[in-house]
């Protein structure tokens, strides 16, 4: 369970990116994050993550509260929550199965169960057999797929996803799209920020609207709603 | 989190090997810089040694007899200054005593001493100091004394000796720490171009939830190996450079200056420890201190 209490977040350049948001996400749930840009979304999922410390408010994470959080803690947020990008981040001279076998040696996995556990959530996204390619052999949608692996590897129960689909052609953003619906159903949070009016409209799923760091909208069933 | 040593270095040296254009240029800048360092070093090394030989040479003080002195005023001469303070040992020299050192110096012109009628020479006392630093308050007390004609010190030399060793170690301890700063800088730099060239997988090792110290581990034992491998350069460098050195010296018509000259063996034991230790040092403070901006995601 997520739960802003009040969020605000000003920069020091004088831009209110949140202004007073509060809103709950229960376990399990699969919303979307729409709006424009410089609604508030990217600031959303950095203070979700640490990565940017809010003004006033509080943000708790079942039962963390992230607000109030030591620094030397945020490590230990991360690996509660999966991260997905727009860009992959994948390390580049590291292969396939170096870059997942990355996010359980963070956690002192033992290199018998890593070696049991890549392949099996390879298969889940669809990658089986493409564990030593380096990331520049692969299509987008593929690192895409080896990026959602890496953040599920450790079986995080929320994963957040920030414009996974904006770099891929429709086609690959769908088969991107049934990969995360499938690690839903699985009982995993799914947070995803997004543009694509398509996937919105067609998933049918919770939608929050941002605007000027307000929530505009908040839809059980919602649409993207807005004429980019 | 445990550190696993096994993993940490395995990537250290994968990452060195991925980025070998740069570890090249940072294991070159140390090993330039020590081996400045290790020539610094062995001019120090040696002036120290020579002056050190130089000082036993001038570790006694001479004191001419008056002619009419008394076997009895000898003796007392002799258990006075046994008892003053920093004195080692003292001698007597008698007239025969010193015409025949006086023969033996000079060797093949002896000769011209054998037309002597009397012996001209006046015996003496000569004190053996502790160390040349009692030189002072030991000559304050002969010069109290009667009986004593002249008293011949090499005082002055070994005043300028000490003085000029103390600024040559002076100086050589300031530049060795200059060198030194200035060693860690340039590691700072080229490891600082290595966690900028990196500073996206350092980022994203932050985002899949890797603690800082995690991430610093493997560029710290990458610093360190460059460090280390650098002075293991240096060392083998210094080495070859000062065998040549020593064997021109020993072959040459240096072999004067060449008697004063530390062996090889003991040179190079105190820089291998040395260059390890520097060598190691600045290349973990480098890592530390260039990736310190890059933690803060």
């Amino acid at each position: 369970m997520i739960e802003f209490q009040n969020v605000v977040k000003k920069y020091d350049n004088g831009v209110t990116a949140l202004n007073g948001v509060s809103v709950k996400i229960e376990k399990g749930e699969f919303v979307f994050i729409v709006g424009p840009s410089g609604a508030g979304k990217s600031t959303f999922i950095k203070a979700l993550l640490k990565e940017v410390k809010v003004t006033s408010g509080h943000i708790h994470m079942d039962d963390m509260e992230i607000t109030k959080m030591h620094r030397r803690k945020v490590p230990f947020l991360r690996r509660k929550v999966g991260v997905v990008f727009q860009d992959f981040r994948l390390l580049p001279n590291k292969t396939v199965y170096e870059n997942i076998a990355f996010a359980m040696e963070i956690l002192g996995t033992p290199h018998r169960n890593i070696r049991k556990q890549v392949p099996m959530i390879l298969a889940l996204v669809g990658l089986t057999g493409k564990g030593n390619y380096y990331p520049n052999q692969l299509s987008g949608g593929e690192q895409q797929r080896v990026s959602i692996a890496r953040s599920m590897i450790n079986n995080p129960p929320i994963l957040i996803a920030d414009e996974p689909t904006g770099n891929l052609d429709p086609d690959t953003s769908w088969e991107i799209m049934k990969v995360l619906r499938t690690i839903n159903r699985r009982g995993t949070t799914i947070i995803m920020a997004t543009h694509d009016r398509e996937i919105v409209d067609i998933m049918k799923k919770r939608v929050i609207a941002l605007e000027n760091g307000l929530i505009a909208r908040d839809d059980k069933i919602g649409v993207y709603g807005y004429d980019d | 989190m445990t550190i696993k040593p096994i993993f940490t270095l395995k990537e250290a040296f994968k990452n060195l090997w991925r980025n070998r254009l740069m570890s090249i240029a940072s294991v070159s800048s140390v090993t330039a810089t020590l081996m400045i360092l290790g020539i610094i070093f062995a001019l120090i090394i040696n002036i120290n040694a020579m002056a050190q030989s130089a000082k036993d040479q001038f570790d006694s003080i001479q004191a001419y007899l008056k002619e009419d002195i008394t076997a009895v005023e000898i003796d007392a001469i002799i258990t006075k200054l046994s008892a003053v303070n920093g004195v080692q040992s003292v001698a007597y020299e008698s007239k025969a005593d010193a015409l025949v050192k006086m023969k033996e110096s000079w060797k093949d012109n002896a000769y011209l001493l054998e037309g002597l009628e009397a012996n001209p020479l006046p015996s003496s006392i000569i004190v053996y100091l502790k160390d040349i630093y009692y030189a002072s308050s030991v000559l304050i007390e002969i010069n109290g004394l009667s009986g004593i004609e002249e008293v011949k010190s090499y005082q002055d030399i070994v005043e300028q000796l000490l003085s000029i060793t103390e600024a040559i170690r002076k100086a050589g301890i300031i530049v060795i720490f200059v060198l030194i700063a200035i060693s860690t800088f340039i590691i700072h730099n080229t490891i600082k171009l290595t966690v900028n060239s990196r500073q996206r997988e350092i980022n994203i090792m932050k985002y899949v939830g890797a603690t800082n110290w995690f991430i610093r581990w493997p560029f710290l034992a990458e610093g360190t190996l460059l460090g280390l491998f650098g002075a293991g350069i240096a060392a083998l460098l210094i080495r070859f450079a000062y065998d040549a050195v020593f064997e021109i010296m020993h072959t040459d018509f240096y072999v004067l200056v060449s008697a004063y000259v530390v062996l090889p063996e003991v040179l190079m034991a105190d820089i291998a420890f040395l260059f390890v230790v520097i060598g190691a040092g600045i290349g973990a403070l480098g890592s530390i201190w260039s990736m310190r901006k890059y933690l803060n995601v």
